[in-house]
């Protein structure tokens, strides 16, 4: 696979802090690749080295198969979307849109500015103001000010974070809309393993400035190749050193018959979610346990003696 | 409702100190002078009646007015240049980091020391015996001392040095505000240095150059001590004008008539500038 985006040995060093690590990264083109991880771990720094914000301690940023580290943010081709958006607050939706046209001399403008407002569903809203928009809208205009662009690679940096959470899930799936209808390069920064997961083609899950594991969704949650990724991505139940979601962990008040594992357990407690119910468990050998159940399959009370049974085909091998 | 109300009361007793301020030193001098402006010269440099416009008419004397224009264009020169000067200052002052502080107390370092003092370290420096002539004259590049005083560009320097920090702090204060993030976007939309500072930076702290802009220009407009000290009587402001109808002239009534027009004029200034504001002109 061609990668667009290229990192090499990336290290950038503040001074008492190693913010990036030493990563190296292959970011295929036109896809959808997002880089997970908590706070602090590198992420946002990964992306300003990409942007050109801040100059590596060493290692390379390649576009395009060329080498970018010497270039200013103004020569790369690559174009970023803001936490909070970084709107210009005296420039109107459409004056916001073209800014970066006109900076680069582009022919055509009004029309590209047309198109954008047009892709990003804010026709009639191009003569408003920064602060006379909602936050989705404001999101929108700065998605189209970088789009209209075309730059190789769009960056975004925690863009759904600032959104209520209702939003948040429906703009998941516009902007993956957007970018399959665009066609062009995303690289999403988050902490939301949901984001993350359910919007990449391709994720690396980062911490501590180092890389963890690169890989699909699927991937990186069914076989994290690290605890800290079984962890960050989803809750998980340690038994015997094996890694079980909580999803497939199952309980039975009677012994199971299927081939399956199974451990004695006692109920600690439920936790009624609406659409599901967490079952909290106690095993014999004193690790807990959580299984995830239908709410049609019964309650169980406090101190009931369980068996807690899983297939083997679900456990995660983890060092 | 009553605790409410209790705060209402407490906060109109904290003003009253202000209020009185205002209405003794301001309110009340400021009504004396409209009084005076409206009456007659006495013989010896005192008022009588009767009541009369005729100092009003008097300011529309090409004389007068001559000195208002030049006043005007002093004032509008030395905002010019306080701009030239403190925005780059500001904005420097604004992106220096942890050193802010102080760079800060060194624009303000000034104010340590008396004007006045200030002034007449001028006209050591800048007399035909002060330092930089000798220093030049020692040096061998000139053998005449240098007119560097007692003229309009003395004036003017004097009025830029001493107006200066009243545009590098306003203005500093709004690029203090400015988000970061949009510089660094304006680059990430191919916009190089120069363009980010005029599309961006400038309008942006727009607020703050206009507060600046008024902070220096009123009082350059007024200004008597630094045209007395440095324009050496040569170089007549209203604010000499005034000054001198009070002591050598003897004329207060016209002297009150003067002071009133230039509030008149840096009201109506003012007024003009705050609705440029409001109407996004500026």
């Amino acid at each position: 696979m061609e990668s667009i985006l290229e990192l090499r040995n990336l290290v950038k060093l503040f001074p008492n802090q190693r913010a990036v690590d030493g990563i190296s990264l292959k970011i295929p083109r036109a896809g959808f690749y997002s880089l997970l991880g908590p706070s602090g771990c590198g992420k946002t720094t990964t992306l300003r080295l990409i942007a050109g914000f801040e100059q590596p301690t060493s290692g390379e940023v390649l576009l395009e198969g060329v080498v970018v580290n010497e270039q200013r943010p103004y020569q790369r081709n690559v174009s970023t979307v803001f936490q909070n958006y970084a709107l210009f607050p005296h420039l109107t939706a459409a004056e916001n849109i073209a800014f970066g046209l006109k900076r680069k001399n582009r022919a055509d403008i009004a029309r590209k500015v047309r198109e954008a407002l047009d892709l990003v569903r804010l026709t009639g809203k191009e003569s408003r103001y920064p602060a006379q928009l909602s936050g989705g809208e404001r999101q929108r205009v700065a998605l189209a000010r970088s789009l209209v662009l075309q730059p190789e690679v769009l960056l975004l940096d925690e863009p759904l974070a600032a959104l209520d959470p209702k939003l948040r899930k429906q703009m998941r799936l516009e902007l993956k809309e957007m970018q399959r209808r665009v066609g062009i390069t995303f690289l999403l920064v988050t902490h939301d393993q949901e984001e993350a997961l359910s919007m990449s083609d391709q994720l690396a899950v980062m911490n501590a400035g180092l890389i963890e594991q690169v890989g699909t969704p699927q991937d990186v949650y069914l076989r994290p190749s690290t605890r800290f990724v079984a962890g960050f991505l989803g809750a998980v139940n340690w038994i015997d050193g094996i890694g079980l979601r909580p999803e497939v962990t199952r309980i039975s008040r009677t012994l199971p018959s299927n081939g399956g594992r199974f451990r004695p357990a006692t109920v600690t407690g439920s936790v009624f979610l609406g659409n599901c119910v967490h079952v909290l468990t106690r095993l014999e050998s004193g690790e807990d346990a959580v299984a995830e159940i239908p709410r049609t399959n019964g309650s169980y009370q406090a101190g009931e003696a369980i068996h807690v049974c899983w297939n083997p085909s679900d456990e995660m091998m983890l060092p | 409702m009553k605790t409410a109300s209790g705060w209402e009361r407490l906060r109109a007793w904290f003003l009253l100190p202000a209020w009185i301020w205002m209405a003794v030193l301001f309110a009340a001098p400021f009504a004396i002078v409209i009084v005076y402006s409206l009456l007659t010269r006495g013989g010896y440099g005192g008022l009588g009646l009767p009541w009369t416009l005729e100092n009003y008419q008097r300011l529309a004397d090409p004389l007068y007015l001559g000195i208002v224009l030049r006043s005007f264009m002093m004032a509008a020169a030395t905002t010019a240049i306080c701009l030239l000067l403190g925005f780059p200052l500001a904005l420097f002052i604004s992106r220096a980091g942890n050193r802010k502080n102080i760079y800060l107390q060194l624009v303000i370092l000034p104010f340590w020391t008396s004007f006045l003092v200030r002034l007449y370290a001028w006209l050591f420096l800048l007399r035909d015996t002060g330092l930089i002539n000798t220093a030049l004259q020692h040096l061998g590049l000139i053998h005449d001392p240098l007119p560097l005083l007692y003229n309009d560009g003395a004036v003017l320097l004097g009025l830029v040095y001493g107006y200066l920090p009243f545009m590098v702090l306003p203005v500093y204060a709004t690029l203090e505000r400015l988000d970061p993030a949009l510089v660094e976007a304006a680059a990430d939309l191919g916009a190089k240095p120069w363009p980010t500072l005029l599309h961006v930076i400038l309008p942006l702290s727009a607020p703050g150059i206009r507060a600046g802009s008024i902070l220096v220009f009123i009082p350059a407009l007024g200004a008597y001590l630094t045209p007395d000290l440095l324009g050496g009587g040569r170089t007549v402001l209203i604010g000499n004008l005034v000054q001198n109808q009070f002591t050598t002239a003897r004329d207060w009534p016209f002297g009150a008539a003067i002071s009133v027009g230039l509030m008149a004029l840096v009201g109506v200034l003012v007024l003009l500038m705050l609705r440029s504001e409001r109407e996004g002109l500026v």
